[in-house]
Parts: C-alpha cells; structure tokens; sequence
C-alpha cells in the first residue's frame, strides 16, 4: 500500500476498499439490523465510535504492546469500550438498544474492528489510526444503510419510519414483501452492491484462484 | 525494544495497567448511567401496562398517563391486599427467588413451569382502586424456548379479559413471537376467564382450529408449545394458586372463602 495520507485513508474504504464489499468482513452484524433505517443508523454510529477509539487507543500504546498477548490487549480495548457504547444506549436511547438487543455486545466480534487495530494502528500514528476508523466506520455504515434503504423501503414501506408507500394492511395499495424482513435478503442486496462495485471499479475482480476444469466429453461407460 | 516488550515483567505490567484502566473505565459508564437505565426500564413498565390496559396513546406523557393506575401488593394465598410493601418498590421475581417469601411448586401443580412462585404479587387497578374498571395482573410462564412475561388486563367484573401483552419472551420470530401481534392479541378483547360464575378453575384456553366459545382464544399457527404455554399459565395464574382468590373479590356469584378451600384441598391432595 503506498503511504497513506489523512484524507486517503478517510475515503478509500468507502468505495474503493468497502470492509463489506471488497474484505466481505462485518457481514453477521449487516444481515441482523438492516431491517429498518434508523436501527442501521444508530449501528452505523456504535460502529464508528468503536473503530475509531479502538484504533486511536490502540495505536497510543502500540510501541509498549508486547507481541505475545497483541490480539488480547486489542481485545481488551475494543471490549471495554463495547461496553461503554451499550451502557450508553441503554441510557439515552432505551427503545433502540431493545431492538439492537445482543447486536451491540456482539459489535466485539466485528472483524472490522480487530481487523482495523491489528492492521493498521499498531503500524500508524495515532491520528491516521483514528482517521482510518472513521472511515472503516463509515464505508461500514454506507453499505449497512443501502441495504437498510433498500429492505424497510421495500419490506415494510417505509423510510425512517416514515411511510413513503402506503401498505395494504393500513388500506393502501403496496404489499409488502416479507422477505425483504428476513435476513437472507441482505445477502441478495449485499451481493448486488458488490457486483455494482466491482463492475464500477474492474480492479477490485479477484483471479480465479483455481481453474475449472472443462467439461469432459461423456464416455460410454465400459 | 520489541525484546524488552516480551520480557515476562514487561508483559504483566502492561496486561495489569491495562486492565485497570479498562475497568475502570468500564464501572465509571456503568454506575454514571445505572439511574438513567432504571428510570428507562421503569418507564418501558408502566408504558407495557399502559398498552394492555388500552390506555396507551402516541405521544402522550407515560408519567401523566400511569396516575390513573394504582398499584396494589396482594398476598396471593388470602387475596387480601398487603399494604406492608410498597408497591413501588416491591419485586415480585426477587421475591419469588427468596425461599422466606415464596413457595415451591412441584409436579402438576407446576403447570406454568415456574418451579418456585412468590407469595405476594403486584396488580394494577386502573381508575378507581376501590371499584376498578380494569385490574391488571403480571403473567409469566415457561414457552417453548423460554420464560415468557407479560400483562393480563381483566375488566372490573373479575372475569372478561380485556387484552394481554408480552413485554419479555424468547419465542420463534414470526411463529411464537406473534403473541404480541396487535390482530391476534385483539381477540382477546371480551373474552370470558371461568366457564360460569361460580367455577374455581378457569377455562379460557387457545384452542386449534377456529375458536367458538366465549372462554376460547384461537392458537397461534405453526406454534403449539408456544399456545399451550400460554394456555397453562393463564390457567395457572388465573386459577386458585395464582389471583383466584383475589379476582372472586371482584365476582359476584363465588366468595373468596370457596376459592381458597378449593385452593386448600389441591394442595392436600398433592401433599398426600
């Protein structure tokens, strides 16, 4: 990677190398909350408050963190301040943690979060650290409110909790697609967001790692 | 450097200093906030009481709204109210964790699935607390994946169901957890707890395949260990072990005396 500017490592994960999209890491947690906008939105904010802190603590100590037991301290960090965030939504927001529930406690085991800390705080200054999770935090959130868009919009008719197409329970006219409030429909729309990217950005393709063999011309069996 | 930052002394001191930092960190967010997340699981009460009551409307002020309900402790084996708690304060699931205020249940008595049940509890009477217009009893009882808690509001006659809520469960989304859906919780506006007015034992119960009756709610499909335990603690909560006695205050044709004989005898009969 060449030498990271403040405004590059900002932008970069939002499209250029989205930690859903392109490292397909965090999907667990986009799956769970995308089924309305405004319960993506207070994830999306957890999130970044997590990366960004985690990686500027992390990056603080990281000349007088002893390699041996790296992963725990970083751990250790990301837990406590986990924890913080939960506390606090319990606090001010009471309606929203009830619906985030365990999805809070589990932004601990976000990839993301121990992916950002091992990979790059504990080589970069503290400023970049904490730049590089906001911008980890957002090209997280930026997916996670497309397909929130995209499943409240279509699932329950609305955005925001603002009705946008009347449903036909309350006597409008648009039925509702219940699968877009299943998880597996952030699979389907997370797989078109990858597939928009990467036609946009022809660089992100992978080679095959393996090629598959041609058919074999059917013998008859002897 | 990096071998001076994996000496064994090296290592412990930097886990120690970072874990008291961390924790205290940690406790400073947890007491700081613990009043403001009480006041909120508070209010989350009140607003869940509110609701089954059909008291609840958008944007009104839950505090406002809860002064026409006053809470009243009952001791569950006289139907008498306690007034030596305070309903404020009281907590009927510590208390039933405390073998000095509860009793164990066992066998077929269990059928609620509790294993130990507090001697007093908590009811909510809505408007007048002398002559209610609707009393509201806390409910819980095991599901399928869990215990499942909730609200039974009761009209002042001690006998037609007003509405029911859950405000905790662990039931399958989509099957079990539609206990709290609005369509299959308006039917049970009307509904009759006792089969007449003077039975001990209450028959309401989620039937299969259409309900009829006036004491028979339609199960929820695909979600019958869910329904039957609903069903069992209705009917053990309703029934002489659970408010019996307290609701024959609010009967007219059964005295709190014959409820707690029945109530008696069961419990003789099982000691047997």
């Amino acid at each position: 990677m060449s030498a990271a500017t403040p405004k590059g490592v900002l932008t970069t994960p939002i499209f250029k190398n989205n930690p859903i999209a392109l490292q397909i890491l965090g999907i667990c947690s986009a799956l769970a909350v995308t089924t309305s906008m405004s319960v993506s939105l207070v994830m999306t904010l957890a999130v970044i408050f997590v990366t960004a802190f985690s990686n500027l603590f992390v990056s603080l100590i990281r000349h007088h963190i002893p390699s041996a037991i790296r992963i725990i301290v970083q751990m250790t960090i990301i837990a406590s301040l986990v924890i913080v965030v939960d506390q606090i939504l319990k606090a001010y927001a009471y309606e929203m943690s009830k619906q985030l529930s365990v999805f809070v406690g589990l932004i601990i085991t976000n990839c993301i979060v121990m992916g950002r800390a091992e990979g790059f705080a504990m080589t970069n200054t503290p400023g970049m650290a904490f730049l590089d999770g906001i911008g980890n935090g957002l090209g997280y959130g930026f997916i996670l409110m497309v397909v929130g868009f995209v499943r409240e919009l279509l699932g329950a008719g609305s955005v925001f909790g603002f009705t946008v197409l009347q449903p036909v329970q309350d006597g409008g006219w648009y039925v509702p697609n219940g699968l877009l409030l299943l998880p597996p429909s952030a699979f389907f729309i997370i797989g078109l967001i990858i597939w928009v990217l990467r036609a946009l950005n022809p660089e992100q393709i992978e080679e095959n790692e393996f090629v598959m063999k041609e058919n074999t011309q059917p013998k008859e069996a002897v | 450097m990096a071998q001076s930052n994996n000496s064994i002394k090296k290592i412990l001191t930097v886990a120690f200093a970072l874990c008291i930092v961390c924790s205290i960190i940690v406790s400073t967010a947890a007491v700081g906030l613990r009043e403001r997340q009480q006041r909120n699981q508070e209010l989350d009460r009140k607003s869940n009481i509110l609701s089954v009551a059909g008291l609840d409307e958008p944007g009104m002020d839950i505090e406002t709204a809860f002064q026409q309900v006053t809470p009243r402790v009952v001791d569950l084996r006289t139907g008498e109210y306690a007034d030596q708690f305070d309903p404020d304060t009281y907590n009927a699931f510590e208390a039933a964790r405390d073998p000095a205020q509860s009793r164990t249940l066992s066998g077929e008595r269990d059928i609620a699935g509790l294993s130990r049940q507090e001697n007093y509890s908590t009811v909510y009477l809505v408007g007048d607390p002398d002559d209610p217009e609707q009393i509201i009893l806390p409910i819980r009882g095991q599901g399928l994946w869990g215990l499942m808690r909730g609200y039974l509001a009761v009209q002042g006659d001690g006998n037609t169901i007003e509405g029911i809520t859950y405000y905790s469960h662990a039931e399958t989304p989509g099957l079990g957890a539609e206990v709290n859906n609005p369509r299959w919780q308006a039917q049970w506006d009307g509904k009759e707890i006792y089969p007449s007015a003077d039975s001990v034992q209450p028959a309401i119960e989620l039937v299969k395949g259409g309900a009829s009756g006036e004491t028979e709610v339609d199960a929820l499909s695909g979600a019958t260990l869910t329904s039957n335990g609903v069903t069992n603690m209705l009917q053990f909560w309703l029934g002489p072990a659970g408010f019996g006695e307290y609701l024959a205050r609010f009967r007219s044709g059964i005295t709190r005396d014959e409820v707690q004989d029945a109530s008696i005898d069961s419990d003789q009969t099982e000691g047997a």
